[in-house]
C-alpha cells in the first residue's frame, strides 16, 4: 500500500539533516532548509529526528492514503485538512486508509515539512535520503514530487508521539523583518569600516534568487577593501559573501563548496533554520555575535528539542 | 622535513567550522600540506567532523560545536600539522582522461588558438602533453580544480556563459582547465568532451577525480568517443 501523490505542490523534494562527508567530492549537504521544523515535525510522529520528510516549498501537497498512518506538519504556516477538515498542528494525527490530506499555501515562511511515522521510504544515496537538487540524485529520483508518484511508508524504529512544546518553541516564523545573527567572516579585514558599517546597520531586500544554493540579497552596495582576487577556499554552511558588484549572497544547504568571493559574515547555526524561510521581498538585517554566544544559542536550541523529544 | 616549520593559520570561519590557511599562494608545497592534513582527517573518520573542505591553499573543516570546541579542534589540527606528513605518502593515483576534440565537442578551439596565436592543432597537443594535478573540487558534484595547464593555452572566460553545457565537456579559463561532470550552465571555453562519466551518486566511489590525482587527457577519435559512450 502506498500515497499517491494527487497535486506536488509547488516545489516539493523528500529531505533528511543532510548528507555529510561528502564536500570534499564538490557535494554540498543538501537536507531540510528548515531543519528545526523538520526534526520538530518528526518528533511529533515519534520519529527519529533525521527520517525522511518532505519539504514543501510555497504550495502544500494533496496525497491519498493507501493505508493508514501517522502524520504531522511543522514549518511555515498553511492549512492541514484530512477530507476537507481542518486539523490540529499541535500533534501527530492519524489519517484513515483512503483519506486525502491537502496542505494549502505557506505564510510566515516558505517551507513546511510533512512528517510520517516510520519515514518515507526513499533509497539512500551516499548514506542520505536527502534530495541534490544540483546533481538530480537522492530523495525520488533526484527530483521534486510529481503527480502520480507512488510514495511508500517507511519502517524506521518508532517511539512515543509527542505533543508540541508551542510555548518555549524557539523563533520560527518570519514576517517582514528577521534580524539574522551573524559571526565574523573568514574575509571581514577585506572590507572597510563604513562597508561594515553599512552591513550591520542597513536593512537589505531578499531577490527573486532566493532558493536552496542561497539567497540574493540587495541593498546599499558594500564594497570590499581588497580588489585583488581571492584564492578560492571552503564555503561554511551560511556564509556570506560579496561578490564585486557589492550584493551579499547568503549561502545555503545546496551551495558550493568552494568559492573565490569574500565571506563577510556567517550566519550562527541556530539561525540557519529562518534562512530557509526566506522568500522574495522579506527583509533581513544582521547583526553580530561572538563565536561562543553562537554556540551557546545553538545549545539553547537544542535543550529545548531535547526536552520536547523526552517528554 | 619536521612539521614544525610548518606555517599555518587557524580562525573560526563560522561556529561550526574552522579554517586552515598554509599561506595565501597557489604553490605545490601549500597544497601537499592541506592534501596530508585532509588525508589523516578524512581517515581517522571523526564522528565529530562532518565535513572537509580542501582547496588550493586551506582546509575548511566543518563540525559539531556542541561535541568539540574550536579550541580542541584546533589543537587536534596542530597535534597532525606537529607530526609532519606521513612518510611513506606516494604520488597521487594517475588517471587518463579520453578526450574527443573534434569542432561539434569543441566550439572554442577556435577562439584559444587565436588568443593565443597558434594553431588548433596546437592546442590539442599542448593539451595532451602534461600531467595536471587534482587541487581539490567544488563548483559542482565530481568538479575537479586542474594545475598545470600550458601557460600558451591561457584564455579568458566567455564574456557571457552559455546556458547549457553537456556532460563530459572539456574546457579552459583563465589558468584552468577541467571537465564539466554534469550538465550545466558554464563560461569556460570548451575545447573537447570526455566519454568519462566524471561523476555517478549510486557508484561506491562517485567522483573520478579525487583531490591529489594526476590526470593526463588523451586525444580520441569521434568513432572511439562515440564506441566508449557508457550505455544508458
Amino acid at each position: 500500500m502506498t500515497i499517491s501523490v494527487l497535486d506536488p505542490g509547488f516545489a516539493t523534494t523528500v529531505q533528511d539533516l543532510g548528507r555529510y562527508g561528502c564536500a570534499h567530492l564538490g557535494i554540498s549537504p543538501s537536507g531540510a532548509a528548515d531543519s528545526l521544523a523538520f526534526r520538530t515535525a518528526n518528533l511529533m510522529v515519534g520519529n527519529h529526528e533525521n527520517a525522511p520528510a518532505l519539504e514543501m516549498t510555497l504550495s502544500g501537497v494533496r496525497l491519498k492514503f493507501g493505508e493508514s498512518a501517522v502524520i504531522s506538519i511543522a514549518g511555515a504556516e498553511c492549512s492541514f485538512e484530512i477530507d476537507g477538515n481542518p486539523v490540529s498542528r499541535r500533534q501527530a494525527v492519524q489519517i484513515g486508509s483512503g483519506a486525502v490530506l491537502k496542505c494549502g499555501r505557506m505564510s510566515n515562511g516558505v517551507r513546511t515539512y510533512l512528517a510520517v511515522q516510520g519515514g518515507f521510504d526513499v533509497p539512500l544515496v551516499l548514506g542520505s535520503a536527502s534530495t541534490n537538487m544540483v546533481a538530480r540524485f537522492g530523495g525520488v529520483q533526484g527530483r521534486m514530487l510529481r503527480k502520480g508518484d507512488q510514495l511508500q511508508i517507511g519502517t524506521l524504529p518508532v517511539r512515543k508521539a509527542r505533543v508540541l512544546d508551542v510555548e518555549n518553541m524557539p523563533r520560527s516564523g518570519i514576517t517582514g523583518e528577521t534580524t539574522f545573527r551573524v559571526t565574523r567572516g573568514v574575509q571581514q579585514e577585506w572590507f572597510a569600516a563604513d562597508a561594515l558599517l553599512t552591513f550591520f546597520s542597513q536593512p537589505f531586500k531578499v531577490t527573486e534568487q532566493c532558493g536552496r544554493t542561497g539567497i540574493r540579497l540587495v541593498g546599499e552596495r558594500i564594497a570590499a577593501l581588497n580588489t585583488s582576487q581571492l584564492l578560492t577556499d571552503g564555503i561554511p554552511l551560511g556564509a556570506i559573501q560579496v561578490p564585486p558588484e557589492g550584493q551579499p549572497i547568503i549561502l545555503f544547504v545546496d551551495q558550493q563548496t568552494t568559492g573565490g568571493y569574500p565571506k563577510i559574515a556567517n550566519v550562527i547555526a541556530a539561525d540557519m533554520h529562518l534562512v530557509g524561510q526566506l522568500r522574495p521581498q522579506d527583509v533581513v538585517r544582521f547583526r553580530e555575535v561572538s563565536i561562543s554566544e553562537a554556540v551557546h544559542l545553538l545549545r539553547e536550541q537544542e535543550n529545548w528539542l531535547k526536552r520536547f523529544s523526552r517528554e | 622535513m619536521p612539521g614544525s616549520t610548518t606555517r599555518f593559520r587557524v580562525t573560526a570561519a563560522s561556529d561550526s567550522s574552522l579554517l586552515v590557511e598554509f599561506g595565501s599562494e597557489i604553490s605545490q608545497d601549500a597544497h601537499e600540506q592541506v592534501l596530508s592534513l585532509f588525508q589523516v582527517l578524512l581517515s581517522e573518520r571523526e564522528a565529530r567532523i562532518r565535513n572537509l573542505h580542501p582547496a588550493y591553499a586551506s582546509l575548511l573543516i566543518d563540525f559539531d560545536p556542541l561535541q568539540i570546541t574550536h579550541e580542541d579542534l584546533g589543537s587536534h589540527v596542530q597535534k597532525f600539522i606537529d607530526l609532519g606528513p606521513p612518510s611513506a605518502e606516494g604520488p597521487g593515483r594517475s588517471i587518463e582522461i579520453p578526450v574527443c576534440y573534434d569542432a561539434e565537442f569543441g566550439p572554442d578551439l577556435p577562439s584559444v588558438a587565436e588568443h593565443n596565436r597558434i594553431s588548433i592543432e596546437e592546442v590539442i597537443r599542448l593539451h595532451t602533453s602534461v600531467t595536471y594535478h587534482v587541487y581539490f573540487l567544488g563548483f559542482s558534484p565530481g568538479f575537479a580544480y586542474l594545475g598545470g595547464l600550458p601557460p600558451q593555452l591561457r584564455t579568458p572566460r566567455l564574456a557571457t556563459p552559455r546556458s547549457r553545457v553537456a556532460a563530459g565537456s572539456v574546457g579552459i579559463a583563465g589558468e584552468q582547465t577541467g571537465v564539466y561532470p554534469l550538465e550545466s550552465p558554464g563560461g569556460w571555453r570548451l575545447i573537447g568532451r570526455t566519454p568519462s562519466r566524471m561523476f555517478d551518486a549510486s557508484a561506491n566511489s562517485p567522483s573520478l577525480l579525487q583531490p591529489g590525482n594526476s590526470v593526463r587527457f588523451s586525444a580520441i577519435d569521434r568513432s572511439s568517443f562515440d564506441k566508449s559512450l557508457p550505455r544508458l
